[in-house]
């Protein structure tokens, strides 16, 4: 092997490594749309690169499947040698249609299921984020994170006046 | 007199008398062992969960084409607003199925609890009803045909967590009102209600109540400390089709703690199954003590009409 070939396999391997990491790097979003509400508020954008860089294990939203891996002991009985797996975004495992007539029969009809209790997709998000966003002081109202649409305004009858109620009204 | 003599009657009475008290209880037994329908629906309510934000109110109102509220749904100051003396929270009316109220429980944080109503396996408005106009249906929710309501208000009274409410203001054709578990737009297509389908936290988790059972369970078992050790509404007033979990005994977030596990039918069933004993036998019965009485004094009849005809000629004078 010339001089001449050993450089161009080092710099194809330099490539190759460098190509990886671009493509391990674009397999993790720097923005995630959180819209399972998108009827009567706006989708969430979020900042998924932000919140890399607050520190915490990638465990502490992944659960198990990315990261260090899980120390709750309920789940490392399980757990303790589950890999990462392929696809770790949350719609994965936590269903938009948690009660959909096809995921309750999938709890109904299979009596050695363990996880029959796995959040959907809405409660994954809020609890997630509101409890870490309590102990942060993130933001925690409701539309702190997401605007109401117009529809969503109807729904909650912004159209009524009526003025709050003074403490302690009595009937 | 003369088809049938004193002592063939009172016989026949006696007879009658015990065949419907021992008939009776056995009948209304088998009805009060009803445990719900195999794949009947609920909802299980977590007020762990719940964090008051009032949506479901919302959504129920939009689902079942309610009245505007007096307020808007994101209006939180509703939680204060107390009735009776300060005893009695928001209860659900005509204009809103479910409402949502805060409980300040000793040494713990505030609780919020939806109200609605519990869908019973064995209804005590249903029971009470004189028209039929309840059914519980084999999906697991309680409805009502307002059509056939006559507006008694029996099953106000009888309900052991009085939700039917009343349409007060409705001056030609006052009805019921109480949730239905959406019956008619969502449960009876494989929906869950609306109430469930808007809530953020998912406090509320719809599936086949024997199903919830076992993840009301899991959830005390497998998050100790967080729940107290009671499924509400597994066994209370023979099951209801909503159950709930709570993070500090019942009584402090307004539920009754001990309404028995026993129907309310149960309790009412010995005098119910008297009442068919005193339709059917009484009329006999008195028919025969008045024939009876007749006959008696069948020979001073004469005597009371002349009585009769000196009291006219008197008032003619």
């Amino acid at each position: 092997m010339s001089a001449k070939q050993t450089l161009t396999t080092l710099i194809m391997a330099l490539v190759l490594i460098a190509m990886g990491s671009v493509v391990a790097a674009a397999d993790m979003p720097d923005q995630v749309s959180l819209d399972t509400m998108v009827k009567y508020f706006d989708s969430v954008e979020f900042d998924h690169a932000m919140h890399t860089e607050l520190g915490e294990d990638c465990s502490a939203c992944h659960h198990h499947t990315t990261g260090t891996g899980t120390s709750d002991e309920r789940c490392i009985s399980c757990h303790a040698e589950s890999e990462a797996v392929a696809d770790v975004s949350c719609r994965s495992c936590h269903v938009a249609a948690r009660f959909s007539a096809d995921q309750i029969n999938i709890v109904s009809s299979n009596v050695y299921l363990y996880h029959i209790d796995k959040p959907g997709l809405k409660a994954a998000y809020h609890w997630s984020c509101v409890s870490c966003h309590e102990q942060m002081d993130g933001p925690t109202g409701c539309q702190d994170c997401h605007a109401r649409t117009p529809e969503g305004d109807a729904l909650y009858r912004e159209d009524v006046s009526g003025s709050p109620i003074a403490e302690a009204t009595e009937h | 007199m003369s088809g049938i003599s004193r002592r063939r009657f009172l016989a026949a009475s006696v007879a009658g008398c015990a065949a419907t008290t021992l008939a009776g209880p056995r009948k209304v037994l088998a009805s009060a062992t009803f445990t719900g329908y195999p794949d009947g629906m609920g909802v299980l309510v977590d007020l762990t969960r719940c964090v008051g934000c009032r949506s479901c109110e919302a959504a129920c109102n939009k689902e079942q084409k309610l009245p505007a509220p007096d307020r808007p749904f994101d209006d939180m100051s509703v939680f204060d607003e107390t009735f009776h003396g300060g005893k009695q929270k928001r209860r659900p009316d005509e204009n809103a199925y479910t409402v949502v109220n805060r409980y300040n429980p000793e040494n713990a944080a505030p609780v919020y609890r939806k109200v609605q109503c519990n869908h019973c396996n064995e209804p005590a408005c249903l029971s009470s009803c004189f028209v039929n106009a309840y059914t519980k249906t084999e999906e697991g929710a309680v409805v009502y045909n307002s059509k056939v309501c006559v507006g008694c208000r029996t099953c106000m009274v009888a309900c052991p967590f009085h939700v039917p409410a009343y349409s007060y203001s409705s001056a030609l054709d006052p009805v019921i009102k109480k949730c239905i578990f959406c019956y008619d737009t969502r449960l009876k297509k494989g929906l869950p209600p609306a109430c469930v389908d808007i809530c953020p936290q998912e406090a509320l988790t719809f599936g086949k109540r024997k199903d919830l059972i076992k993840i009301g369970h899991q959830r005390i078992e497998t998050h100790p400390g967080r729940y107290v050790d009671h499924l509400y509404g597994e066994k209370e007033l023979g099951g209801t089709s909503w159950m709930y979990l709570a993070p500090v005994a019942f009584d402090q977030v307004g539920f009754d703690p001990n309404p028995g596990n026993e129907p309310i039918i149960s309790h009412v069933k010995d005098f119910l199954s008297t009442v068919p004993m005193v339709l059917a036998i009484w009329p006999a019965m008195f028919t025969g003590f008045h024939l009876l009485a007749k006959k008696q004094k069948g020979d001073d009849d004469h005597e009371h009409d002349a009585e009769k005809q000196h009291g006219d000629e008197g008032g003619e004078q």
